[in-house]
């Protein structure tokens, strides 16, 4: 290698879009969904209040009305989107190893959609019926 | 001969500051709400499920296990959501003034740990008292 190797600058990986290739457009992303998460957060901690030492016919039918069903929805999927780019982040902090990068990687978004997919998937039973 | 690119010291070499250690908690408290995510989506699933399933649900979260770990999950919500806003200030930069930068992050812990007292009092005043 050259002299110049030891102090070459990190252009090289900013020419590349960054570890995950993609820019700024997650840390953008990560803060809309935080702003989101805010109210959403709160109304989650609302619901859930109200919802305490309910029967289960109580909870099926509070959770299926409209407005609690849609603040759930956001939630559940804001949420889901802000999880995986911090899990993802976290991943890119401490795995480096190739291999073990792109397993968490897409572990990662698996779990992300299994568990989010799952609670999307009971709201809307439990608003639908059936 | 190649030497090595200069790297930046790591954690270890610095004294703990309670601004590094709200950083370190904000990760950690969020990767514990990734987690956390299966309980709300258990929850929801045994609510949608059926009256047996739910009461399973019920029955985990009334334990004290179950009441450890809400608890848990109740402080590391808040207190991520209110780290969050407080990056959120730091992102238009204002408050980082050292006197600045310390209430902040010590706004965050006290607020998260006194908003989760109010909200299990008000909780077990809702549920008329404990089970």
């Amino acid at each position: 290698m050259t002299g110049s190797q030891p102090m070459r600058t990190p252009m090289r990986r900013v020419r590349g879009l960054g570890a995950a290739r993609s820019g700024t457009s997650h840390f953008w992303h990560q803060r809309v969904t935080s702003v989101a998460g805010i109210p959403l957060t709160i109304g989650l901690m609302l619901i859930i209040t109200a919802l305490l030492g309910r029967s289960h016919a109580a909870v099926v039918q509070i959770l299926g009305s409209p407005i609690v069903a849609i603040i759930m929805l956001l939630f559940i999927i804001n949420t889901a989107y802000h999880m995986w780019i911090g899990m993802q982040e976290i991943i890119l902090d401490y795995v480096h190893e190739e291999k073990w990068k792109l397993l968490t990687l897409m572990a990662n978004t698996f779990f992300v959609f299994a568990v989010s997919l799952a609670s999307v998937y009971a709201i809307l039973k439990l608003s639908f019926g059936v | 001969m190649q030497r090595p690119r200069p790297l930046s010291p790591h954690l270890q070499i610095y004294k703990p500051m309670l601004t590094m250690m709200m950083s370190i908690v904000h990760r950690v408290t969020g990767a514990a709400l990734y987690f956390g995510m299966l309980l709300l989506a258990w929850w929801l699933i045994a609510a949608a499920a059926g009256p047996n399933a739910y009461a399973n649900v019920e029955w985990f979260m009334g334990s004290l296990i179950g009441q450890l770990v809400l608890f848990g999950y109740t402080w590391a919500l808040l207190h991520h959501m209110l780290g969050g806003i407080r990056h959120l200030i730091w992102d238009t930069i204002h408050g980082f003034e050292p006197a600045e930068r310390e209430l902040l992050t010590l706004a965050t812990l006290i607020g998260s740990i006194a908003l989760t007292l109010i909200l299990w009092v008000v909780g077990y005043l809702v549920m008329g008292g404990p089970r």
